[in-house]
């Protein structure tokens, strides 16, 4: 029987330990696992390999994307670094033109260093994708809805221009996770995750994910994941394995608040415009002056600032200073990551409080802006 | 507590010093990821976890003290540490690595950097000739065990950093089986010192971990960018036990080392033993080249018995040691390298190297030496006493 999602969430680590019945399976950490005799393992060798708490996590994050076999890793860059290894030395990607400051570092490390080609294209016009296209091309990186212009691309569009020329499909599912969006049943290959944000939920653990649509994909990654060793550890897996027992309720929660949130930031006037979708704890808004950004988040009582997004706690973050830090300022702005732009990872506190704290702010500004003119 | 003026001994339990605001002695788990920023011009020490966390900074801290450093980095295993450290190389570079290199190294350097463009050569680090020959105008990195594994063969560390230093290439040298106690690469001029920290310093087969050392500030920085790059770093829980296990390693190496030497000399009294390799033997090769760069012979052996049959019997018969992979533990870990740690090497590869069919890898753990001996003695009286069981059957 198909389970939902808060099902499956909540069941998770649930009946994995026969022996003592326990709901919250054991922490495994031990790193060797004894052989009764030559070729004889229980599954289980060297903790790089296979360790049975990561196992149950990755299982877990499988069933949740309803992919074939998920790897869980050590960060959600570490993730994004075995996928890119499985690609070589002439390889071209086609990836969001807009993605998180840290993927596209990455990105131009590996074409730097190692001769992987990137080409940073505007995902919603397929135009602009197919005009990439080459002999060369291996895969298209996607990130929807993105970090932080809140654009959302359909995946099933970019599906069909993928399988169309063979291409991989990757998804970085961060900002959505499973409760929102599922990539694979819309054709994505590979799907990836910066667990630390809402699958661990609670600012508290760093992990990462990979989860794949194939059993080729996942040999070839697990290969990938156990050489490279940037694996989560049992601790970390039980972190996360426990804060995603919470994802179904948090996301309602922070979706309530975010919706509440965006109407109340659109009609202030020292917000210029708020980029939201309707779904999701994630929205970005435009103050209308840059020198108030400083005091704004210097002021902020209850939402915190702070790098990182997908925590139970409010978290404002300025991506121009902190997340996308390392892309060019010409090119941050001619992708409208101005220095007016604020990141708003709302949380899942009152929503009267998080609007009386950004409200108290606001007229802070409003008063120091009419007596210094 | 003042650097340098104290002993490896006294400073593996006081480098860190106390948490400054409550003078715990234990320092003190960070499980955040992010970091509240209070001065918007001015971020603090720390923002996310990946780039910088208090509990993996104070074992990173530590590592570097110990090994004469100025920085260290903490991965999430030993495998995280080497990959991070061999990206700094670019397409078109090549690297030489010792062919009798941990198996897990081998694949990583064959089935994924060669991938991006990083070309290899493995030679025999014992022959500083073979080495010179080998090394090529685009060679960047030299990379040694010493003592290796399994087979505990030494490299002369301060000739292959003289070849290194004459061609312009980075060495690397992975000091998993020696420690900072007993081998400091950094003082023979090696640039990065690799450790899988879960084996010796973290010591209790309960944390999986990767650390690196250099001396080197501009490799430092591309360390610390790799690192943060990539993101294979240490959690904090694991990073507070590696901490938790450095306190001991002073006295769990010593015991351990005193207890490998004499099972090394129990196992060369017998004749089911073909050979044993232990770098405390005086006839082991390169025995005047270890005892000249390093403080001890560490707790790591391996023997040769005759067959993959007669593994199986003493692997059946021994009672205390731990037949499984990994090493460096409390507990004492008996290893059949040709299946475990060097199964990723193809057969002939690996019988080339020495790592055939009879080969057992050992290593020491703090169990009663005289128990561990009669233990083994048991196992080794048991491959005859079963073969002449076999003859009977047969007859």
């Amino acid at each position: 029987m198909k389970k939902h999602i808060d099902t499956i969430l909540v069941q998770s680590g649930n009946r994995t330990d026969a022996g003592t019945g326990a709901i919250s399976p054991a922490i495994h950490l031990s790193t060797a696992y004894e052989h009764k005799a030559i070729g004889q393992s229980t599954g289980f060798d060297y903790s790089r390999t296979g360790n049975p708490t990561r196992s149950i996590v990755e299982d877990t994050l499988a069933k949740l994307e309803e992919g074939h076999r998920a790897l869980a890793f050590s960060s959600g860059m570490a993730a994004i670094q075995a996928v890119l290894s499985l690609f070589t030395t002439g390889d071209e990607l086609i990836v969001s033109q807009d993605l998180y400051g840290g993927s596209y570092r990455l990105f131009l490390q590996f074409e730097k260093q190692y001769g992987i080609r990137f080409h940073f294209v505007d995902m919603h016009d397929d135009s602009r994708i197919t005009e990439k296209l080459n002999g060369r091309t291996k895969a298209i990186f996607l990130e929807t809805p993105t970090n932080p212009l809140m654009n959302e691309t359909s995946i099933s569009a970019v599906s069909s221009i993928a399988q169309g020329h063979n291409l991989l499909l990757i998804v970085d599912n961060t900002f959505y996770t499973p409760i929102l969006q599922k990539p694979i049943t819309e054709g994505a290959d590979i799907v990836v995750h910066s667990a630390t944000k809402y699958l661990g939920g609670h600012n508290d653990v760093l992990a990462g994910a990979a989860i794949v649509n194939s059993e080729e994909l996942g040999e070839k990654l697990f290969i990938i994941q156990n050489s490279i060793g940037a694996v989560l550890s049992p601790f970390d897996s039980w972190l996360l394995l426990r804060g995603m027992k919470t994802l179904s309720i948090r996301m309602a929660q922070h979706e309530k608040n975010a919706r509440v949130i965006s109407e109340y930031l659109k009609n202030h006037d020292c917000v210029s415009d708020v980029l939201y979708t309707g779904r999701g704890g994630m929205l970005s808004f435009r103050i209308t002056r840059e020198e108030w950004v400083g005091p704004f988040l210097q002021k902020l009582k209850v939402i915190t600032f702070a790098e990182s997004l997908g925590g139970v706690e409010s978290f404002i973050t300025y991506p121009a200073a902190q997340t996308h830090a390392d892309i060019p300022v010409m090119e941050r702005n001619r992708l409208g990551i101005c220095n007016r732009l604020l990141r708003f990872s709302v949380g899942i506190e009152h929503v009267d409080d998080i609007i009386s704290d950004l409200e108290n702010v606001f007229n802070q500004l409003r008063g120091e802006a009419i007596i210094h003119g | 507590m003042g650097k340098k003026t104290y002993s490896r001994q006294t400073s593996l339990l006081h480098s860190h010093g106390y948490d400054a605001h409550t003078g715990a002695v234990s320092t003190p788990v960070y499980h955040a990821t992010t970091f509240h920023q209070s001065n918007f011009d001015q971020f603090g020490a720390y923002d996310y976890s990946r780039s910088g966390n208090p509990t993996r900074e104070t074992l990173e801290e530590t590592i570097a003290e110990l090994e004469g450093g100025v920085r260290g980095f903490a991965f999430s295993s030993g495998m995280a540490a080497i990959s991070t450290s061999f990206l700094i190389l670019s397409k078109g570079d090549h690297v030489l690595i010792s062919e009798e290199v941990y198996g897990g190294t081998y694949r990583l350097i064959t089935e994924v950097l060669n991938r991006f463009g990083i070309q290899y050569s493995f030679v025999d680090m014992r022959d500083l000739h073979e080495v010179a020959r080998s090394i090529r105008p685009n060679t960047k990195v030299i990379y040694i065990e010493t003592p290796s594994n399994p087979l505990l063969n030494i490299t002369d560390i301060e000739g292959i950093v003289k070849l290194a230093k004459a061609n312009d290439c980075y060495t690397f040298l992975d000091n998993t089986f020696m420690t900072p106690l007993l081998q400091r690469p950094l003082s023979l001029g090696i640039d990065v010192v690799l450790h899988s920290a879960t084996k010796f310093l973290a010591g209790h087969s309960d944390v999986l971990a990767g650390l690196a050392v250099t001396g080197n500030e501009l490799l430092a920085e591309k360390l610390a960018f790799l690192q943060n790059s990539f993101g294979a770093v240490l959690g904090p829980q694991d990073s507070w036990l590696l901490l938790r296990g450095l306190k001991t390693l002073h006295v769990r190496l010593k015991q351990s080392s005193e207890s490998a030497y004499k099972i090394s000399r129990f196992l060369e009294t017998r004749e089911e033993v073909e050979e044993v390799y232990y770098p405390g033997l005086s006839y082991h090769k390169g025995h005047e080249i270890h005892v000249r760069q390093a403080e001890g012979p560490g707790a790591v052996l391996s023997f040769r018995l005759k067959s993959e049959v007669e593994v199986r019997r003493l692997s059946k018969a021994v009672k205390i040691p731990v037949f499984a992979v990994s090493l460096g533990a409390v507990e004492s870990i008996l290893s059949y390298p040709a299946k475990m740690s060097h199964a990723s090497m193809p057969q002939p590869e690996r019988e080339r190297r020495g790592i055939t069919d009879g080969l057992l890898r050992l290593s020491v753990g703090l169990e009663d030496t005289n128990e561990l001996i009669e233990d083994l003695k048991q196992g080794l009286n048991s491959i005859k006493i079963e073969s002449i069981h076999d003859k009977i059957i047969h007859l």
